[in-house]
């Protein structure tokens, strides 16, 4: 609830290495990452999310947990915590702390895309990056 | 509160001899669904422009035909396959009867009233329109009167063209002289927005339609349910509806259309049933309605929306649009009396229908939906299938309660309770 109501990451970046913009054209969710990138590390990170508070609290823990990290590490991540949210994975064996929190999300099933997207979005914007496009992309959850 | 409407009905084959007063809590006791609990909760159902729910008798003949008479329609010379075929025509005969008493060969079953608006725009659209004829529609259109459209204009460089609305939801119509203009072939219309409930005035469209030979297509989705619709007095061409969202099964749509055009139209469906004499190399097509309805058809449920329009008739669709009205305004007052809530569409319950879009400044429509279905209340929270409208009025989504007959009062209490008690759960008032 703190997320949704205080979410973390909402600012503007000075020349992101990665923009990808995610929709959820179903129920109306937008959100933008920004991402800058210094030595395969995620220096800063930027959300702008419109959307439920499943969606903008989702985003807003995503930019506390890959802040610092490196590629590898945020894409492990992502796809952990995809899996618990969609309930392929006990929390407990994610090692993914905090996050754990979206494991709840699988309990509305109608909801679960609303969580899923700022992950989805953050995954193809990283593998954009590596195959060398760095400017908006847009993911569809 | 009354509300005076012209009513057409045409009750000569309506079953009406068990014509009853207008009591929700004794209609809810027909619906066996209204009994269940949701997350402990008893059920408030205020989806009911998504779909309704069904009466017994409605759930009692499809059982009985599949228990009693189940098999194939119009070609079997067996005793079950006569029933079936005379409960089937039986029951397009009640449906030409409730819009208005039109002939039963204007009436073409489908599946739905997107395949309805479908079969006119392929039937009927791709015949007669060429490039530059003008398409009218409405910017509060549901997508199932949209998007066949822009595949129509796409395949054959007709226009589209948009009657605007204003941002109370009503349709502008100072400038009809310019929209309907000579090239117009065909006005597709809402008679009731799904979304801001409004009720279209549709007269005027309609002659100046006529006037510059272009057809109307009604989409009566949400008005053929909820008010007495007569299709002869509108001077309607077509009109589409569905079973599903007036007590009937899912699976069933209606259309309506002028027998004049429907025998210049080609068949939509090929296949079995639609046609008269088929050789190798050629065929000839079915009469009316059969030309339009190639392959078997949802028998059962084409029966069992019989006796889901016989409910309504014994009501009278004058009280049952009575009794919305009156739960809109009620809606609207509690609603707006909770503060912090935008609602969309008129709000002079004259001039709209049931279907009470809003958007509570506090609570995402999303996240209201979830936590008012934990409570038992079931709302809509989307683009309601209104994109461009969504966009229109500058938002992703709303909530929307949709009211029928067997709702209350009560309900819309139950409905307030839970948006507050979401109010709690964020934190707020």
């Amino acid at each position: 609830m703190d997320h949704y109501r205080y979410p973390r990451g909402r600012k503007k970046l000075d020349g992101p290495d990665i923009i990808n913009e995610g929709k959820n054209p179903v129920c109306g969710d937008e959100i933008e990452l920004s991402l800058k990138i210094s030595d395969d590390r995620v220096e800063d990170i930027a959300v702008e999310c419109a959307g439920c508070a499943i969606s903008v609290a989702s985003g807003s823990l995503l930019a506390d947990a890959v802040k610092g990290k490196s590629l590898q590490e945020v894409k492990n991540i992502a796809s952990a915590v995809k899996a618990i949210i969609k309930g392929e994975l006990i929390p407990a064996n994610a090692g993914i702390g905090e996050l754990e929190a979206l494991a709840g999300v699988k309990n509305f099933p109608v909801r679960i895309k609303c969580a899923l997207l700022s992950w989805t979005t953050l995954i193809d914007g990283i593998e954009a990056h590596e195959v060398g496009k760095t400017i908006k992309i847009t993911t569809t959850e | 509160m009354e509300i005076r409407i012209k009513s057409g009905q045409v009750a000569s084959r309506l079953n009406i001899e068990a014509f009853r007063p207008f009591d929700p809590e004794v209609i809810k006791s027909d619906f066996p669904i209204l009994a269940r609990k949701v997350h402990g909760h008893p059920l408030v159902y205020l989806d009911n422009a998504a779909t309704t729910q069904k009466p017994e008798s409605v759930i009692k003949a499809m059982d009985d035909y599949y228990r009693n008479h189940n098999s194939n329609v119009h070609r079997g010379i067996h005793t079950l396959a006569e029933e079936a075929t005379s409960a089937l025509e039986a029951s397009r005969q009640k449906i030409a009867d409730f819009i208005g008493g039109v002939k039963s060969s204007e009436i073409i079953f489908t599946r739905n009233c997107t395949e309805s608006i479908n079969l006119v725009a392929y039937s009927w659209g791709r015949k007669n329109l060429k490039p530059g004829d003008r398409i009218v529609l409405t910017e509060m259109e549901h997508h199932a009167n949209l998007v066949p459209w822009i595949a129509l204009a796409r395949a054959t460089g007709a226009e589209l063209k948009y009657i605007p609305i204003t941002d109370d939801g009503y349709l502008v119509q100072d400038d009809l002289r310019n929209i309907i203009s000579p090239g117009t072939k065909l006005v597709a219309v809402t008679q009731m927005s799904n979304v801001l409930g409004t009720i279209n005035p549709l007269d005027e469209i309609i002659e100046r339609a006529h006037r510059q030979g272009a057809l109307v297509l009604i989409d009566a989705a949400q008005s053929i349910p909820h008010m007495p619709v007569n299709v002869l007095e509108l001077n309607a061409d077509f009109a589409a509806f569905s079973a599903h969202k007036m007590l009937g099964p899912t699976g069933i749509g209606v259309l309506y259309g002028r027998e004049s055009i429907l025998e210049d139209m080609e068949p939509f469906i090929y296949g079995g049933n639609m046609i008269n004499e088929v050789r190798l190399d050629s065929a000839t097509w079915n009469e009316l309605p059969w030309k339009f309805e190639g392959g078997t058809p949802n028998i059962a449920g084409a029966i069992a929306f019989s006796p889901a329009l016989d409910y309504l008739s014994a009501l009278s669709m004058s009280a049952v649009r009575n009794h919305e009205a009156e739960l809109s305004a009620y809606a609207i007052d509690r609603l707006s009396a909770l503060g912090s809530i935008k609602i969309f569409g008129p709000t002079r319950v004259e001039d709209r229908g049931g279907a009470v879009s809003f958007i509570d400044d506090l609570v995402h429509p999303h996240d209201l939906a979830t936590l008012l279905d934990s409570r038992g209340v079931a709302i809509r929270a989307g683009h309601h299938c209104a994109q461009p409208l969504m966009r229109r009025l500058g938002v992703g989504a709303t909530a929307r309660a949709s009211f029928y007959i067997y709702n209350t009062k009560n309900d819309i209490d139950q409905l307030c309770e839970a948006i507050l008690a979401a109010r709690r759960y964020f934190g707020g008032v």
